[in-house]
């Protein structure tokens, strides 16, 4: 390891919420009131449903702006607010109050969740115009804002449990909100399992922290980690990783997400892409300092992003679909992240940075695709796309700016969080750096492919595609997104209200720089190269014939990567099948062993009592015989007591 | 008289009658066999009366036939019933009460 510069640790302490500061709790009651309307309107609110729930979003995201100048204007020690709502229970020495806590971290979040929220809610509007269940659409989006800013807003980790399950209620509910298809509520079903898996690491290890510390407060929990011991920690940080890795689609948990595509895209957008999957990021950087103590547990973090970026950007090579693409991309950017976090203060910063401006371009992407395939019939098949830049000229445009941005090509927002995380990536290890490294050159490759087959080239598209640009209520959010991903790496400057994101974020998750082992040019230097390289071969093997609609057979790594790097298979043979003959087996066991126990002493009785009724014969003789006998064995028993009774 | 004589008989009688209410098949020789014990019965309490010197024993007699008596009308009754729904006083063909 090289030598670190701690510049700032994670020590705030909260004060009181007064002023402005005692409206943070509407924040989360804006979204939630718009839910309990909207599902419990029924069809009366169907022709204003989707209004109220843009309404409720945008309402919050003011009020979050509001809080944001407020929480500027205060020093930089003093910027963590907690507002305790009301006691959630007390039961034998653990006591658990809901509260909520505003730090510049979750400040961070509260305002990527609303203001993309709200974003994305306006083009719902003219993306489910058609659809008849619009208003419940909403409703649930809006349930999902909520659990979401509970989430983020939390002061216990048990009520960060509460919104952690909240958005895997929401994802379950939208993903298969077309549930008349099978594949869309199978999808669902996957996802919710797969989701189970993490969050019996996040239940785990909240029982794991009131072991150690005996709350699950998460401030005393971080507070408590220099105490704690380095068995505790490592138990605390690997089932935190665990629930991470469930929630952000890492190996191993990463099988659900390619799937939850068939939910409608402005789900993809906000829930796969902008927000719920990088709830494990928060996680991972809200618990930072039970990481620092256990190095081991930092590791894995480590290990898990490099893996998972790489996984990634190999599955998203091969597929033709363009959500699942997108959705390939999303978990691979979410490795930067988690590698970034688990190498400590020297990466928390920039992950979250990094979780912004992928927020902004990934969500521009995955909306730019909804408006690609609202213009072609609800297509996704890339291999019958093609030269849709004449005709859809705003959305290939703000298309383009997510692109480069998430290239990293300056002065995209791309480049300034990408690229921090390879610098520090190298400085700590150069096997993760040459992971991150390899990582940014697989991106731009596949990411030009995507570009190509889309935007380029000649026309495939099938006889009843006319495409069009779409509406404005479509367009504007992605103009809005497409200059966020253009100036969001402002963020890294000073110029914002609170000093730019370093300064900002320092006192909540603590920053430390990295001795530079290149010089500090050379990182962006060589980072522009490979992705310039990536790019280009992708034009070389994609960009100079025309391409094929039926997909050609490809080589084993193909193949592999179309059937998501055999992550479905491995799950049926290691989980599925034994747990299945294990079910059968027990099954068995139940029926043959219990209930044959069971029927088998009713049959024995049975057939007893079958023997036993052959005395009643119907004979008065025999009958008369065994009252004799019986007689004179009651007489037998006196002679022989000698009258004794 | 000796009394041991009394009681060797009434036991003789008794047993003459259970042997015939186990052996005979007509409904009524099995009735006179089953008097027959009581008789024998009867006949052992008055013996014991005369040995003992109270008169408790003759007085139980008494009982036994008021009983005998009682019995032997409603049996008597059941039996004619039976014969004259089934044409046989025979105790083997009154089976059906049998699982």
């Amino acid at each position: 390891m090289t030598a670190l510069t701690v510049l700032a640790t994670s020590e705030q302490v909260p004060t009181a919420a007064e002023g402005v500061f005692s409206l943070i709790w509407l924040l989360i009651a804006f979204p939630l009131a718009g839910a309990v309307i909207l599902l419990l309107a029924g069809r009366r609110a169907d022709s204003w449903g989707h209004l109220l729930g843009t309404l409720t979003v945008l309402s919050s995201f003011i009020v979050a702006a509001f809080l944001f100048v407020a929480e500027a204007a205060r020093g930089a020690e003093d910027r963590a607010i907690e507002q305790t709502l009301y006691q959630f229970f007390a039961v034998g020495g653990y006591e658990v109050n809901v509260g909520l806590l505003l730090d510049p971290l979750s400040m961070a979040f509260v305002l990527l969740i609303t203001g993309v929220g709200t974003l994305i809610h306006v083009y719902s509007m003219g993306y489910m115009e058609h659809d008849p269940r619009r208003r419940r659409f909403f409703g649930y989006l809006n349930l999902f804002v909520a659990a979401m800013l509970l989430l983020v807003l939390a002061n216990d980790y048990l009520i960060l449990y509460v919104g952690w399950e909240g958005v895997g209620l929401a994802s379950y509910l939208l993903i298969g909100f077309w549930q008349h298809k099978p594949s869309a509520a199978t999808a669902a079903k996957k996802a919710f399992v797969v989701n189970r898996v993490g969050d019996l690491g996040m239940s785990l290890a909240i029982m794991a922290s009131f072991a150690a510390v005996g709350t699950s407060e998460i401030l005393a929990v971080t507070g408590s980690a220099d105490r704690i011991s380095t068995g505790w920690l490592t138990a605390i940080g690997l089932l935190l990783l665990l629930a991470a890795c469930g929630k952000s689609a890492q190996v191993p948990l990463q099988s659900w997400l390619l799937d939850a595509m068939e939910g409608p895209t402005p789900v993809s957008a906000l829930i796969h892409a902008a927000t719920m999957v990088t709830a494990g990021v928060y996680l991972v950087v809200r618990s930072g300092p039970i990481f620092e103590g256990a190095p081991v547990a930092q590791t894995a973090v480590v290990v898990v992003g490099a893996v998972t970026l790489v996984f990634g950007a190999v599955i998203g090579t091969a597929k033709d679909d363009i959500k699942k693409a997108l959705a390939a991309s999303t978990m691979s950017q979410i490795g930067y992240m988690m590698l970034a976090a688990g190498l400590g203060p020297v990466g928390y910063v920039f992950a979250i940075f990094h979780l912004l401006a992928h927020g902004f371009f990934k969500a521009n992407l995955f909306l730019g695709s909804g408006s690609v395939m609202h213009a072609m019939n609800d297509e996704v098949d890339m291999r019958v796309y093609g030269a849709l830049r004449r005709v859809m000229p705003w959305t290939f445009v703000t298309f383009t700016a997510g692109y480069l941005a998430i290239l990293g090509i300056p002065p995209f927002a791309g480049f300034w969080s990408k690229d921090r995380i390879i610098e520090v990536a190298f400085d700590t290890s150069v096997a993760a750096g040459l992971a991150a490294l390899l990582g940014a050159g697989i991106t731009a490759f596949y990411m030009t492919r995507v570009m190509i087959m889309t935007w380029f080239g000649e026309k495939r598209w099938r006889d009843d595609a006319h495409p069009h640009e779409s509406s404005p209520v479509i367009v504007g959010p992605l103009v809005a997104l497409g200059l966020l991903s253009l100036v969001g790496g402002a963020m890294e400057l000073g110029f914002l209200p609170g000093g730019g994101i370093e300064p900002w974020l320092e006192p909540a998750v603590g920053y430390a720089e990295t001795e530079h082992i290149l010089p500090t040019l050379a990182y962006p230097a060589i980072t522009l190269v490979v992705v310039l390289v990536g790019g280009a071969w992708a034009w070389f093997v994609f960009g100079r014939d025309p391409i094929p609609t039926t997909p050609p057979a490809g080589s084993a790594l193909t193949r592999a990567a179309r059937a998501d790097l055999y992550g479905d298979a491995f799950n049926e043979a290691v989980f599925m099948r034994p747990g299945q003959y294990l079910t059968r087996t027990l099954v068995w066991l139940d029926s043959k062993g219990i209930d044959g126990t069971v029927n088998g002493v009713a049959a024995g009785i049975g057939g007893l009592s079958a023997r036993g009724r052959r005395i009643q014969t119907g004979f008065v003789r025999s009958y008369a015989l065994s009252m004799l006998g019986g007689a004179v064995v009651v007489i037998a028993a006196l002679l022989l007591m000698g009258g004794r009774l | 008289m000796n009394p041991t004589s009394y009681i060797v008989l009434s036991a003789i009688l008794f047993s003459i009658g259970a042997v015939g209410v186990l052996v005979r098949r007509n409904a009524l020789v099995v009735f006179m066999c089953v008097e027959l014990m009581l008789n024998a019965a009867n006949l052992a309490f008055v013996t014991f009366a005369r040995t003992s010197g109270t008169l408790d024993g003759q007085v139980t007699a008494f009982f036994v036939m008021v009983v005998a008596a009682a019995e032997v009308v409603v049996g008597l009754a059941i039996i004619m019933m039976i014969y004259r729904s089934r044409r046989s006083a025979s105790v083997d063909d009154a089976s059906l009460l049998k699982l």
